[in-house]
């Protein structure tokens, strides 16, 4: 029997970096917002203070914070010719659970995409013409632009106070930050980090070779910081254990260091954790939601009746519910038509490990999760591509976030795996070692989006997501491009052996790349080619609106959640200067 | 204080279960205030020092056996063995990375990809204790009668080496696979928090130069390139600070 709740004018489903802060932004204007979220409340001082969150078993190889596949997973194939199986255990990337979702233990690099991306495939045929789009591409533009979005960066970038170095300032090229940036209104919030010993060295490499480095832009704080909300974050102390861990320094910024403390001081905000919804709720018409059916942890269903519902679950779970509740056409890869789960869309990763002659003292144990140097001169249209024959570009970068001895000990190639051989290789590189890695954009192709699994299900019964994915000729050919540079990069830092770092077959779910899946249920100037239009609205349910990287029509170079987040901002900006005024549809059909 | 974290634990266990079995936990609602109270944190379990929780003395001794020719004592410093990878290993087999609990494991398990990755239908502790009386009963059968942890480690090399390479012929024993499983926990047995029984006096750490859980290293920036000298700390200290304390 399904409970029914009183109504609430807003009801958002996750709780992590886009649904903390559309809850506060929503319930600051004065709506009533409920937000339900699938996993724990989770916070720095119960969940991971500084005495039990170095661990590297719990959390980097367990992975306790994340979501447990158990309770929830996808199928994955290469191609539609496979079978899909389950991804029964995290490899390729690590969604999170509970309350600060992924924000929790991300890694902190936060980036503004560039104009290039917003408008990729308009500027490539002027530039290179339509001949030089790959084969297969669905790529499209956004339908907004970079100095739409311009504000709302900077808005993200005030939040969480991120550390780093302004390259354009209104137009003006700034010394020592990214040449290739779009322009901003204002310098970075907090300066950038202090640098370890590898980004010291790659710093200098880079600029030997000719090329431009700057500072990685860091959600890990250089110095304490105040947001606009009254939230407070701490110096960063280097200590080595950010990525897929909490901070129990209050150093990283996440939805517990830079929203929740506020959101929950709201007297009309209300969260309801471990709780899973299921479906959003249509009108016998299926043109408006009435609100979303959620199970609890003792199986009991609830339907919480809402004015406006907002999918804030993550990139791959927001194009699940959309599939479980019959909002909008899923995409058919045999004839291109439908738009919910098309343009998926992933990053390619590699890059090249050096180990250095003589007395070297890296401590990669030494580490955050932003701090380190990137080059910005191979990424997306910042070089003539005519010669490269490829679209996009990647990101290099010397980010050293860890030396965790479980996973990561690198011994030069050709050292055995075990025994004595092993243990002298691993005790004298250990110390010895930089890397320099990539990550490159990934366009959108014909036979790469995702849709429900025919045969499995989660516990409730409910179909899992399933993704057909795999790597196309472009991005192999930008890989090895951008893979070339991090090798001459290590070279040039004075490593004497190198290892490439390059999966050369299909697209593989095991070893980690990232957790940068993108697309699925993207936004667009066309209700035929997109699920949302450029507010983040549902072309076929006008009071359902969309936020995560769901919404990209394909992968850049740099992280998302820089562009995830203002975004977020975008939207609610949107509901509640022109929505919340006159309810319906932001754009004619 | 104890209670309320138990409770808590229970809470944040029920997440990964299906969602009707455990009728106890409860959806929390939150508003008004953050839900925290001071002192409430969750450190890994702590050990119970005695025993095998898993393994059978014989079981034990073979898995001890191997921990040390995979990492064997050295000038470098202590084996697998003494460094208590067992222990680890055993620890958990007894816990729910032994019983795949947290993972998908509903059916149907037909061969994947090797991109597909993980398929096995049975959790460690089931591959664990069927590996182990195969390779029990080839010692026994093949090579006369003995007991993996009673050959010389010559021919423990050997048998290794060639369950490494899928070329071992033990019977009713996919050995390459079992062989990833083992590698894999003996390695994190030597290099995890000793908090979970593995890596004693941190030998691991020390054969890397890791200092562990210390959590603050910014003293370190203005010395780059330089040896790090501290002695490496646990999550619950130092042998040195605990033998200090008794
Ligand atoms: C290990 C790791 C490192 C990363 N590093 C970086 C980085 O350095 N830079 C960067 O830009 N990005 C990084 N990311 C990505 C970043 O964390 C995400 O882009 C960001 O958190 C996305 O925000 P979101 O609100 O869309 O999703 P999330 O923050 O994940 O929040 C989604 C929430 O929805 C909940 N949910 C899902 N389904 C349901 C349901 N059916 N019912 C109820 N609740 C549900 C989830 O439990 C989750 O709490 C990293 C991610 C990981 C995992």
């Amino acid at each position: 029997m399904t409970r029914r709740l009183p109504s609430t004018d807003v009801v958002v489903v996750g709780l992590g970096w886009t649904g903390s802060i559309m809850s506060l932004e929503l319930a600051r204007a004065g709506l009533n917002v409920v937000a339900i979220e699938r996993g724990p409340w989770r916070d720095t001082a119960a969940d991971f203070p500084p005495a039990t969150s170095a661990d590297e078993l719990r959390y980097a190889v367990r992975q306790d914070l994340f979501l447990r596949p158990a309770q929830e997973t996808l199928t994955f194939r290469n191609n539609i010719s496979q079978n899909a199986l389950p991804i029964r255990r995290w490899g390729s990337f690590l969604p999170g659970n509970g309350v600060g979702g992924a924000g929790v233990h991300w890694n902190g690099h936060t980036w503004r995409w560039h104009p290039w991306d917003f408008t990729h495939r308009s500027s490539t045929i002027e530039r290179y013409g339509a001949d030089f789009l790959p084969p297969d591409n669905m790529m499209q533009d956004w339908g907004i632009t970079y100095d739409e979005l311009e504000p709302f960066y900077d808005r993200f970038e005030y939040l969480c106070g991120i550390a780093g170095k302004a390259g354009n300032l209104r137009g003006v090229i700034q010394e020592g930050g990214n040449p290739f940036e779009g322009p901003r209104q204002r310098e970075y919030p907090t300066p950038p980090m202090r640098l370890t010993q590898a980004p010291t060295m790659f710093e200098k490499a880079a600029r030997e070779l000719g090329w431009h480095p700057f500072p990685n832009p860091s959600a890990n704080m250089s110095q304490a910081y105040t947001n606009s909300y009254g939230c407070r974050l701490a110096p960063c102390t280097y200590c080595g254990f950010c990525e897929r861990f909490g901070c129990g320094n209050y150093s990283k910024a996440s939805p517990q260091t830079c929203v929740l403390p506020a959101l929950v001081r709201q007297s009309n905000f209300e969260a309801r954790t471990e709780c899973q919804v299921t479906k959003v709720n249509l009108s016998a018409d299926g043109k408006r939601a009435t609100g979303v059916t959620y199970r609890d942890t003792s199986g009991r269903e609830w339907e919480q009746p809402a004015e406006m519902v907002l999918l804030c679950a993550y990139q791959l779970f927001n194009v699940r519910l959309l599939l479980l509740s019959g909002i909008g056409t899923p995409y058919d890869p045999r004839t291109g038509e439908g738009t919910v789960g098309r343009n998926y869309a992933y990053q390619i990763t590699g890059g090249a490990t050096g180990f250095f002659p003589g007395e070297r003292h890296f401590n990669p144990f030494v580490a955050s999760g932003s701090e380190g140097i990137v080059v910005d001169d191979f990424n997306d249209d910042n070089f003539d591509h005519t010669q490269v024959g490829f679209v996009g570009g990647s990101s290099v970068a010397c980010i050293p976030t860890n030396g965790r001895p479980i996973l990561n000990r690198p011994v030069p190639e050709g050292t055995l795996r075990w025994g004595s051989a092993w243990k002298r290789a691993t005790h004298e590189n250990y110390n010895r070692t930089a890397s320099v890695g990539i990550q490159g954009s990934v366009m959108p192709y014909r036979g790469a989006y995702l849709d429900l699994d025919p045969t499995y299900k989660d516990p409730l019964g409910l179909p899992l997501l399933r993704l057909t994915f795999d790597f196309q000729e472009n991005e192999r050919k930008l890989r090895r491009f951008g893979v070339d540079r991090c090798i001459e990069a290590v070279r040039a830092m004075g490593a004497d052996r190198v290892i490439r770092n390059e999966i050369t077959g299909p697209y593989d779910i095991v070893p980690y790349q990232s957790t940068h899946t993108t697309g699925g249920a993207i936004m667009g100037a066309d209700p035929k080619t997109s699920v949302v239009n450029k507010y983040c609205q549902s072309w076929d349910v006008p009071n359902v609106f969309m936020a995560g990287a769901s919404l990209f029509p394909m992968n850049a170079g740099f992280n998302p959640t820089g562009t995830v987040g203002a975004l977020a901002y975008w939207a609610v900006d949107a509901i509640r200067e022109r929505y919340l005024k006159a309810p319906g549809p932001l754009v004619p059909a | 204080m104890r209670g309320r974290s138990t409770s808590r634990r229970h809470l944040l266990a029920a997440t990964a279960l299906v969602a009707c079995s455990l009728p106890a936990a409860q959806a929390r609602t939150i508003r008004g205030a953050l839900p925290w109270s001071a002192g409430e944190a969750y450190p890994p379990p702590r050990l119970s020092a005695a025993g095998w929780l898993f393994f059978t003395e014989a079981e034990a001794a073979a898995v001890t056996a191997m921990a040390n020719r995979l990492i064997p004592p050295d000038e470098l410093g202590a084996g697998g063995a003494e460094a208590g990878c067992a222990t680890f290993i055993d620890r958990q087999l007894a816990g729910s990375f032994g019983t795949s609990d947290w993972l998908y494991m509903q059916g149907p398990f037909p061969a994947g990809t090797p991109q597909q990755g993980l398929q096995e239908e049975h959790p460690p502790n089931r591959r664990y204790r069927e590996a182990l009386a195969a390779i029990a009963a080839h010692c026994r059968e093949k090579m006369g009668g003995r007991l993996f942890h009673t050959l010389s480690s010559q021919e423990q090399d050997a048998l290794l080496t060639a369950m490494e390479a899928g070329t071992s012929g033990i019977a009713g024993l996919r050995d390459k696979s079992f062989f990833e499983l083992l590698l894999q926990n003996v390695m994190e047995g030597y290099f995890a928090d000793p908090a979970y029984g593995g890596n004693r006096e941190m030998v691991g750490w020390k054969l890397v130069g890791f200092p562990g859980a210390r959590y603050d290293f910014r003293e370190m920036l203005d010395r780059l390139d330089q040896p790090y000298t501290d002695p490496p700390v646990g999550l619950f200290g130092r042998p040195a600070w605990t033998r200090a304390a008794q």
